[in-house]
């Protein structure tokens, strides 16, 4: 406690008279405005302030690549026109091809995965390690190398199918083919984070107290009926909480489909994010493009409160 | 002291709990009817829909619990 005390009276004998002067005749709430200032300023310039000028953009008819040409006011046009659109509707229906499939067999898988590894079994330490590692790899690596095993002509993944249901290698196209390129990033992106979904039930499951298996033994309720009554609902909410963070990140999925497919073939691949990145660099369409940046904001934030308030509610238990 | 009745009506009336179970219907609700592939005049509300939930949350949040 000396020591302290005489590295405060260190640091007070350094500063400056005229400094403490100051320091002296400010009140605590003045001090803590001070000390918090920095990150308010930081927090406006890179949040506040683009929000703002994004929300202001998508009421004009700016084109980034004519800033010289007159801004014209144009309201609530663009986003009239993206909410009648049937093209970005379509890219929504993609999307929720995409976050629907992806949540369900992320969810079924994770749980069945967190509920075996979580038997404790000889090595389950090796296996959950294993297990992890897909979410452990960058998305523009797993986008790349999945291109590879998807390839019809050297691709792991066509002669593994080829191999279960006798069909020629190259006879089917996972990234070429309408029919099967949504598929084939639903695959991938279930690949990659099944593990995070294991982890959230995984907590879950460690978090149900063994005496009340105990006490369901003592009233000598069946396996099944454990599970269903105990298991399943003490889970709940950290699956709900596994659910929608996923169903946050895959709606706004950009770069594992642009590297995998690129929107393609055609548009049957062109989810929200990608739909944007082409309305706002290659079609030019800066005040467009600012509307529909809003419209999938909106979206987002309301999911992400829900998702703040289920976290709060698993916090709490 | 007891609170008087229209007191606590009042105070009844603006707890946090069934409004934010509204705001967090809405939300879902919007996010449901953007990504649904059934009818176009769904996904043309479907902001707005968000847009009252989103807006009505970060109101309720302030609310007494």
């Amino acid at each position: 406690m000396s020591k302290l005390n005489e590295i405060a009276d260190r640091a007070a004998g350094a500063t400056p008279p005229s400094l403490a002067g100051a320091v002296r005749g400010l009140s605590d709430k003045s001090i803590a405005w001070i000390f918090i200032a920095p990150t308010i300023i930081l927090l406006l310039a890179i949040n506040i302030f683009p929000l703002i000028w994004t929300i202001y953009l998508s009421l004009t008819n700016y084109r980034a690549n004519r800033p010289n040409a007159e801004l014209k006011f144009v309201g609530t046009e663009h986003y009239e026109k993206i909410l009648t659109n049937p093209d970005i509707w379509a890219a929504m229906q993609s999307t929720a091809h995409f976050v629907v499939w992806t949540i369900v067999l992320q969810t079924v898988i994770g749980f069945t995965l967190a509920w075996l590894v979580d038997r404790k079994f000889r090595g389950h330490g090796f296996w959950t390690t294993v297990i992890l590692l897909p979410m452990m790899l960058s998305p523009a690596v797993v986008g790349n190398f999945w291109k590879f095993l998807y390839q019809p002509q050297i691709g792991l993944f066509n002669y593994i199918i080829s191999f279960f249901t006798g069909a020629e290698p190259s006879s089917f196209e996972m990234l070429g083919s309408v029919q099967l390129a949504p598929w084939a990033i639903v695959i991938v992106d279930t690949w990659m984070w099944t593990p995070y979904v294991m982890l959230i039930c995984l907590a879950g499951l460690r978090s149900i107290p063994d005496y009340i298996y105990e006490a369901a033994e003592v009233d000598r309720a069946s396996n099944w009926r454990q599970f269903w009554s105990i298991t399943i609902p003490m889970c709940l909410p950290f699956i709900m909480l596994a659910v929608l963070f996923r169903g946050i990140e895959n709606f706004k999925m950009f770069d594992m489909v642009n590297l995998l497919t690129g929107g393609g073939p055609g548009s049957t691949t062109e989810v929200a994010s990608i739909t944007l990145k082409r309305e706002a660099f290659e079609k030019w369409r800066t005040g467009f493009s600012s509307a529909f940046a809003i419209i999938l904001f909106v979206t987002v934030f309301g999911l992400a409160n829900i998702y703040v308030k289920a976290l709060n509610k698993v916090k709490s238990r | 002291m007891s609170e008087s009745p229209q007191k606590s009506g009042v105070g009844r009336l603006f707890r946090r709990g069934p409004w934010e179970i509204a705001a967090t219907l809405f939300i879902a609700a919007g996010v449901l009817m953007l990504l649904q592939p059934f009818a176009l005049v769904l996904y043309t509300y479907s902001f707005i829909t968000t847009l009252i939930g989103v807006v009505m949350f970060v109101i309720v949040s302030k609310f007494p619990e």
